[in-house]
Formats: C-alpha cells, structure tokens, sequence
C-alpha cells in the first residue's frame, strides 16, 4: 500500500505542477467571486469576554451594550446596507483561551475586528493574536501594558482607561484632601501592581509617605489576618487596589474592623456590579476611578442618548461602566467603518485615528502614538443614602477633563516619536 | 515595614486563632462524613453555598438572621439527606472513588442550579445589626461578628461531641464506623444511621455557609475556596478525627496568620506548605486512623 502511493506520487510529479498551474489560473475567477461576496456579507465583531466566571456579571453587560452598538449601526442603514453582526465568545478569564477563541473567530469565523476581553493579561493574550493576524483590536478593559512600544501595533486601540490614569485622577483628589499618609492592600497580579505603581507617581507632587503595600494572593476570601497589620500602621488613607471579589470581601471585612472610622479608604476603580453585589454598607462613604456612569446624563446629551437606547433594549436598565465600554469599544469601530466607508484595516485604522467622538461620555479622541482612547475620568464615591433606584449607587464627586498630560508621554512608552 | 508591637503580635496571634475557628466550622461536616462513612463530599463547598442562598431566600421571604440560623441547617441537611437516599446510597461499598466523583460532579450542577435561580452576580449579606461594629479586646479592636462565629463554632462542636459521645445512637454511628458488618448482624439498620450522618453534615455545612455570608457576601462560587481549606484541615488533622480538625484548624488559622505578618503574599502558600510537612513527617495527619482511605 505504502509503496503504491510512493510510486504513483513520483509518476505524477509532473502532472502535479500541471494540475496546480492550471488550479492556480482556475482558482482566479472563484476567488474574484469569493471576494466581490465577501464586500456584501456582514460585518463580523469577535467579542471575546468573560462570560463565566468572577467577572461573568460585568462581561454579560459588556455584551449587552455592545448589542445596542451594532443595532444602532444597523437601524441606521449599516455600510450602505451591509449589517454589523456580534460573535460573542467566552474567555473564561484565561488567556489561553482568550487566545483559542480569537483565533477561532479570525480562522474560521473570518471576522472583520475584535473588541472585547475584561481583564490586563487576557486583553495582552487576545491582542498577540490579532496584531499577529494584522485584525483591529479595540480593547475595553484596563491595562497599562497595551499602551506600551513592546505590545503596541497598529491594529492595536484601546478604549478603556488605563491603570496609570485612573489611579492619578484619584490620587490628585484624594491625596491633598485626606493626608499624606498612605498604605496600600493590593492584589498580588499586574493589575494591582500596575495600580499602586500609578498612586506612587501621582503621589510623588504630593509628597505622600508610603507606610507600606500588603499584597494578598488574587481570589483571597478573608483579609482578618491583613487588616490589623495595616491599621496599625495607622494611615491617613487605605488604598485597597483589587478588583471584583477580591474588592468586595475586602471593604465589607475593612468596613467590619472599623478602618473607616479613621481612614479614608479609596480604589484606584469603582464599579456599579460590584458595588450591587457587595451592597452599600461596605462600599459606604469608598472614593474610587470610574470611566463612565449612567449619571452623567445631567452633563452630556451622549450619555442621556445612550441610557436611553440601553433602558429601550433592556426593559428600564440602566448601562454600567464596564456595559459602556463595550458599547464604545464597538460604537468607535463601527463609526470609523462608516466614515472609511470600508472594512479595509489600513482605511478604518485611518478613520479611528482622525475620529474625535462623543459617543455615550463627553468628547474622546484617540492618540496616535499608542491608540489609547484621551478621555475623562471620573471619581466617584459609593453612597447608601436617598438612593432613587437600582443603579442610584454612585455621586460623581470631580471629574478630570480629557488631557493626555494624565497619560505616560509617547516616549515614555517607547513609541518613536 | 516598621511598628512590630507586642499589642499587634497579640492580636495578629488572636486573629490567626479566629480565622482558624472558621475553618474549623467550614471543616467538621467534611470530616465527620468521611470519619463516618469514608465519603469524601466533594460537594461539600456546595452545600456551604447552598446554605448561604437560603439564607438569602428566608432573608427575602422576610425571615432575619436568627430565623436563618435555625431554619438553613434544616433545610440543607434534608436537601442532604435526598441526596445520600438518592445518589450515594447506591454507591456504598464499590470503592472510594465512587461517591468522591458523584459529588464532585453534583458540585458542578448545584453551582450551576443556583446561577440559574439567582444570578451570576452575588448578593450583599448585611450583618445583623447586634453583631455590628468591632470590641476592645485588650489589645486592639476586633469584629464583634467574628467572635460570635467563634461562639457558634464552638456550641456546634459541643453540641456534636454530645451526640457522639453520650447518647445511644452516638454510639450506633461510632460503632457503624468501625465495622458496619458486626453492627449490621446486632440488628442494627446501618443503612438509616448512614443516612442521618450524612444529613448532619451537609446541615452543618449549610451552617457555615450561612455564617460566612456576613464575612464575605454570598456569591455562586463562594465554596470553591472553602473546599480547599476546608480539605487541608481535615488532612492536617487526621481524616475523620473530629478533634484533629479542631486542633489544625486553629493551627492552619494561626499560620495563616503569622505569615500575613511577616510575607502575606505567601498566606495562601503557607497553608499548603504546611500540609505537606505534616504529611511528609504523618502521613495519617495529627489524630487520623492509618489505613482509613485503603
């Protein structure tokens, strides 16, 4: 058997050569076909998020306003006629299979961009593939890393704030009217790192003195053993740095010894489901980041539109932080997609360049050494008082301006000037 | 970082002691169901979850904490006595392996069965107002709260060293560990005394998942931890000796505790570190019965 095939693969060399010069010039006119079918065809969105697991409540609102993004584009008309369609995929918070599922969706599924991910590494493992690939990216979740030179490509955006931004719009309220004195409880992962990194900058013009950073392994359930630690270093503020779970457990157990009796406890980032989820006893009076909240209706006409097309879709809800990210994340490409008047990456990378937006937060820009979305941020504090509904949970307390002065310089990050 | 008083070596050695009481509760209803019946409950952290979401439900039907503290240990221990009629009953006698992948499969769907009905996202668990706020004990302030779960552990445990030790079914259930054949020939229906240590041991599961909410809030994941901790002590301290696990658990609580001191990031580390010590230098852990698993 074996032998056969060898020796009528050596006869057939020859007309091999002429088999696949003839299917070359035959595969021409196919492929033209194929090509002028494609131009038709849907606008395909990769969303990978993490739809199990922790952060399975946020990822589920993520994708719910990133529907509201593709139906407005499409009520409108789409690219004169061509729909936009949202492939939803769950990366389980791993970047393994963050990776796995992106290049599934660009292999088999053929899409045009990918938005998505809600975690720092899992964002890095989704945006190796598509610069790899030579796909769109739009990231809407936080990560200093992505702005920087060594992950960076063209195709890379990213919409959401990033740890260094955040954590000095909360250091710039919070340090000169609290105290000097600062200890940190951190998640032992980049993004606390990245977190308490951007606080010590900040805190720098301050001149804070750092008492010390208790770092806790990610997924801890009790902080019993940490906090008496930190209270006796008895600092003026407590900047809890962690996320989801982690956050909750450790402000309601914080919240249980009596921290805030003498400390102004602040997080680099508040949000509105894990504030729900963890009530508002233990966020009480908690000062922290924001990139959007539904409240700020009062102030741009953008939100108010965009609140309520997600309260139409959605029988009265009101969209989260991390809901809106996912709506701007894909509302930008797909506006780029439309002033492009193309799906082509070199055209829509040039439209998202020149875009300057107000889409669902006040005016954003994207800047054209690292991507990253210019815009405002928000610090807010938790209230568990005259709330008027569900999602009543947050004030806006200030609110700093877009103002790429709050991000690292281009050559701070190793882009070329 | 500087400031290493006595006062707070005082109170980090008192939090490790408080902390270990916790998972000295999370731990005797694994340890009594595999000391009784050699059933390793994987589902053990589920049932803990379930008894936390019926909490929540008593809470929304209206009930408060105390009606809860009756009410959950009921309704999870028969939920758990269904579950040994049903599925592990079938099992007993066909190896260890058995009921260790039932359960460990049941976890998977209770997890899922409760996200259906509440939600991925987790609920607030306020505690209850007495509880509230932190004492003077001396040498710093601690949560009141956390010293009635050190309470409540303790009457637990008294209560279940009462029924083992000094009653007549105690000593059916201790004698059906040893060896159910001879029981079984006394007359003795051992299939029934089964059934009852199971339930009380998911009940008190259920227990400790009501009393962890106020600590953590309640969330469908919420057991997954407590299985892991809740499985060194009962190796640390021997499988199936109850007062084994009393001893690691507090032992665990204060490694736990010193290690946050001096490297918290190695907190988590340390408890497993600490396992293998024991079994490298014990095998069958602190007060355990050598030759229980085979």
């Amino acid at each position: 058997m074996t032998r056969k095939t060898i020796k009528s693969g050596s006869i057939s060399r020859r007309r091999l050569l002429t088999t696949a010069s003839a299917g070359a010039a035959l595969a021409a006119s196919p492929f033209s076909i194929n090509l002028l079918r494609a131009q038709e065809a849907t606008i395909k969105i990769g969303f990978p998020v993490p739809l199990t697991g922790p952060y399975g409540a946020e990822a589920q609102d993520q994708v719910r306003a990133a529907q509201v993004a593709v139906a407005q584009f499409n009520d409108g008309g789409g690219l004169n006629g061509r729909r936009a369609e949202l492939l939803v995929r769950d990366d389980k918070l791993n970047p393994g299979e963050a990776a796995t599922r992106t290049l599934e969706l660009v292999e088999k599924e053929k899409v045009n961009f990918v938005v998505g991910s809600l975690s720092a590494a899992v964002q890095l493992a989704v945006n190796n593939v598509t610069k790899e690939r030579g796909i769109i990216y739009n990231s809407i979740s936080q990560s200093d890393a992505i702005n920087e030179a060594a992950d960076f490509s063209k195709y890379t955006f990213h919409e959401a704030l990033n740890p260094h931004l955040t954590s000095g719009a909360v250091g710039r309220y919070a340090f000169p009217k609290f105290g000097k004195k600062v200890a940190f409880l951190t998640a032992d992962y980049a993004y606390g790192h990245e977190m308490v990194r951007g606080f010590l900058e900040v805190g720098k013009a301050f001149n804070i003195e750092n008492l010390g950073d208790v770092r806790h392994p990610i997924g801890t359930t009790d902080y019993s053993t940490l906090l008496p630690r930190l209270q006796a270093l008895k600092p003026d503020i407590l900047c809890i740095c962690n996320f989801g779970r982690d956050q909750q457990i450790s402000l309601k157990q914080a919240t249980d010894f009596g921290v805030k009796k003498t400390t102004q406890i602040i997080a680099p980032l508040l949000t509105q489901a894990s504030r729900v989820a963890a009530g508002p006893q233990a966020y009480d009076g908690v000062i922290g980041g924001s990139s959007f909240y539904w409240g700020l209706e009062d102030k741009f006409a953008s939100t108010k539109a965009f609140n309520d097309a997600f309260r139409k879709m959605y029988d009265g809800k009101l969209p989260t932080d991390y809901g809106a990210l996912g709506y701007g994340g894909v509302r930008t490409i797909l506006a780029a997609v439309r002033n492009a008047g193309s799906v082509d990456t070199d055209k829509v990378i040039a439209a998202m360049e020149a875009l300057k937006y107000d889409f669902y937060k006040g005016p954003q820009y994207y800047r054209k050494c690292d991507h990253q979305s210019v815009q405002s941020v928000l610090v807010i504090r938790s209230k568990s008082k005259e709330l008027r509904n569900d999602s009543d949970v947050f004030e806006i307390i200030s609110a700093e301006e877009p103002n790429e002065a709050g991000l690292r310089s281009c050559e701070e990050l190793g882009h070329k000037a | 970082m500087a400031g290493l008083s006595f006062d707070l070596i005082a109170l980090q050695l008192f939090a490790g002691l408080a902390l270990g009481a916790i998972y000295v509760l999370f731990a005797i209803g694994l340890s009594l169901i595999f000391g009784m019946l050699t059933v390793v409950n994987f589902a053990h952290g589920a049932f803990y979850m379930v008894g936390a979401y019926a909490g929540i439900y008593i809470l929304m039907l209206g009930g408060n904490f105390w009606i809860c503290l009756i009410a959950v240990p009921l309704v999870v221990g028969l939920f758990g006595l269904a579950v040994e009629r049903v599925l592990i009953r079938p099992l007993y006698g066909r190896g260890i392996d058995y009921p260790l992948l039932l359960t460990f499969g049941l976890s998977y769907v209770m997890v899922e069965l409760v996200r259906i009905a509440f939600g991925k996202t987790g609920f607030p668990f306020d505690t209850p107002e007495v509880l509230q706020g932190a004492v003077n004990i001396g040498v710093g302030y601690f949560p009141l709260y956390r010293l009635f779960v050190i309470g409540a552990t303790a009457a637990v445990l008294l209560a279940l060293w009462l029924f083992l030790e000094k009653t007549s079914f105690g000593l059916i259930i201790r004698a059906g560990a040893r060896d159910p054949q001879i029981v079984r020939v006394l007359g003795v229906n051992v299939t029934r005394v089964w059934l009852i240590v199971f339930g009380i041991g998911t009940a008190i599961a259920g227990f400790a998942g009501l009393l962890a909410a106020p600590l953590q809030g309640v969330s469908p994941e919420m057991g997954g931890t407590i299985l892991a901790e809740a499985f060194v002590v009962t190796v640390v301290g021997g499988m199936g000796s109850i007062g084994g696990a009393v001893l690691a658990g507090l032992l665990v609580g204060v490694v736990v505790s010193m290690t946050s001191l001096f490297v918290p990031e190695m907190a988590k580390v340390s408890i497993f570190a600490l396992m293998a010590v024991v079994l490298i230098i014990r095998p069958q852990g602190f007060f355990g019965r050598a030759g229980l698993m085979s």
